[in-house]
């Protein structure tokens, strides 16, 4: 094997840490990272940025919830290595400059879709992400199998139910979540 | 969880000779089954092959009509491609059926053939399983195995593949790309995983250090005419208890091209070959479907608790049969 040309990230096979560029809110940080680091815990533990949480750690409950190159992603799940050179966007990067807030965010502190909250940080990151599928034409399972292929798909309640399902709410906040959403729907 | 190599390939050739060159190496796509395996300890590879930059992340129109999907497209890409949703539907509403929209963004095609199954006692080390330790006993057998096989299980090994794309792409007559050091080869998607038999230890057809580099759909089971079917425990976010594929083409009448496949019932999609015949030619009556659906599902051997699943699968199979008749005689 040519080891140059396929062991980019680490030096040699035997090592268990390589150094990793992430770009997170807007912000590079090259860190060496092991191995074994999941980017929840590098986001958390090494950058000090505690919005997104761990609620199961295997990718069932979204509470870990976050963006990468801008698709929500289960950050419990991705090795930090393997995400050399990407853009990591959490809760507290969501807001554009200037923004004090994220409509999101906004549309979630009006509608007051918290009980406990823990949850609530994926709950956004997730709705963030959901708009944009649905504005870049991808299908729920609940979306019409007629419904014209590449086009926006609208979001009604049933809509926004589906495309949050990978987020759970303990204290079953839902109806509320599910408010905010709508009202933010473009 | 034990710590390990790591190694971004550029190519498919760099791939498959790092994973060689890695004794116990292990291909990392998506990560959303392998990751999660590795927190439980049930998988503990030495190295990590990562095939994520591979140049696979593409969906193409091959020039005999059919469409091949590079192994390394997100299934939230693979279920909202145009050409997929439009020709296939099954295989887009079986991607929709599963996991979440986080999931399926991060999930590969290659890797969701190549998932493992959820039975509770594979992915607990304190318990007995002969697919993750060969030769330590089935703790399903005789314990909870309500979400268990009805079809083609063995005494070693009763658990079902969890996939609901395989299932469609069983029914769609897909055939599974694979690249090795010794060359490059097609499998039928419906006969790429295997029944447990002897071996339960081993899901699929593929040879160590091989790698999937693709999926192609054939022309013939493009068209409007297929769908899928899911029940589970809850309306989203979970595993399918029966689920099933259907392609049905007429012609003057009768039946001219069909494909079923159930999932959640075995230790693989379930492609329904007896269904097929009997329907092959027929009318498409509610007679003619329950008397083959019957025949199928007639060599079902349910355990102690998962019998509901027989009738669950019937239902749903006639169901999605009855649906796409109708609007397709011509």
């Amino acid at each position: 094997m040519d080891s140059d040309r396929a062991s980019a990230g680490s030096r040699s096979p035997e090592t268990h840490h390589s150094e990793t560029t992430l770009r997170v809110n807007g912000k590079p940080h090259t860190l060496v990272v092991d191995h074994r680091r999941v980017l929840l815990d590098l986001l958390r533990e090494d950058l000090g940025l505690t919005g997104a949480k761990k609620g199961c750690d295997h990718g069932q409950c979204g509470a870990c919830t976050v963006l990468v190159d801008g698709r929500r992603v289960n950050s419990c799940l991705l090795f930090a290595v393997a995400l050399d050179g990407s853009d990591v966007t959490t809760v507290e990067g969501l807001a554009g400059d200037g923004e004090e807030l994220h409509p999101v965010q906004r549309a979630f502190l009006e509608r007051d879709t918290f009980q406990c909250g823990y949850c609530t940080p994926g709950q956004i990151c997730s709705a963030v992400g959901a708009l944009a599928e649905a504005a870049a034409g991808h299908p729920s399972h609940v979306t019409d199998a007629a419904a014209p292929s590449g086009e926006p798909v609208p979001l009604d309640r049933d809509e926004i139910r589906e495309r949050l399902s990978g987020n759970l709410c303990r204290c079953g906040a839902y109806p509320r979540i599910a408010d905010a959403v709508e009202d933010v729907i473009p | 969880m034990k710590p390990f190599a790591y190694v971004r390939a550029g190519t498919v050739e760099e791939a498959t000779d790092a994973f060689a060159a890695h004794p116990g190496a292990r291909y990392l796509g998506g990560g959303t089954n392998l990751v999660d395996l590795m927190k439980l300890g049930v998988e503990a590879p030495a190295a990590l092959v990562d095939v994520n930059r591979l140049p696979l992340g593409g969906v193409e129109e091959l020039p005999d009509g059919s469409l091949r999907i590079g192994a390394m497209v997100h299934n939230s890409d693979l279920a909202a491609h145009p050409l997929v949703r439009d020709r296939y539907p099954a295989l887009s509403q079986a991607v929709l059926a599963g996991a979440s929209g986080q999931l399926r963004n991060a999930a590969t095609t290659g890797g969701n053939l190549l998932q493992r199954t959820r039975c509770p006692y594979f992915q607990d080390l304190s318990k007995p399983c002969n697919k993750r330790e060969p030769g330590t006993g089935c703790g399903a057998l005789q314990g909870v195995h309500r979400d268990h096989a009805v079809l083609g299980y063995s005494d070693q090994c009763i658990a079902t593949n969890p996939s609901d794309m395989a299932v469609a792409l069983a029914a769609l007559d897909a055939s599974v790309e694979l690249y090795g050091t010794e060359g490059a080869r097609s499998v039928p998607a419906a006969g790429f995983h295997r029944l447990p038999g002897d071996h339960p230890e081993r899901d699929t057809e593929i040879r160590p250090g091989e790698l999937i580099t693709g999926v192609v759909l054939p022309a013939g089971s493009a068209g409007p005419a297929s769908a899928y079917r899911k029940a589970r425990d809850r309306a989203s976010y979970a595993f399918a208890l029966a689920s099933v594929a259907v392609v049905l083409h007429l012609a003057d009448g009768v039946v001219d091209r069909v494909g079923i496949a159930f999932g959640a019932l075995a230790h693989r999609p379930w492609r329904a070959r007896r269904a097929e015949e009997a329907l092959l030619g027929a009318a498409p009556t509610t007679a003619a479907f329950e008397h083959a659906v019957d025949l199928e599902l007639a060599a079902a051997e349910p355990l102690q608790d998962n019998a509901y699943k027989v009738p669950l699968a019937r239902r749903l199979a006639l169901d999605v049969l009855g649906r796409l008749a109708p609007p397709a005689v011509t």
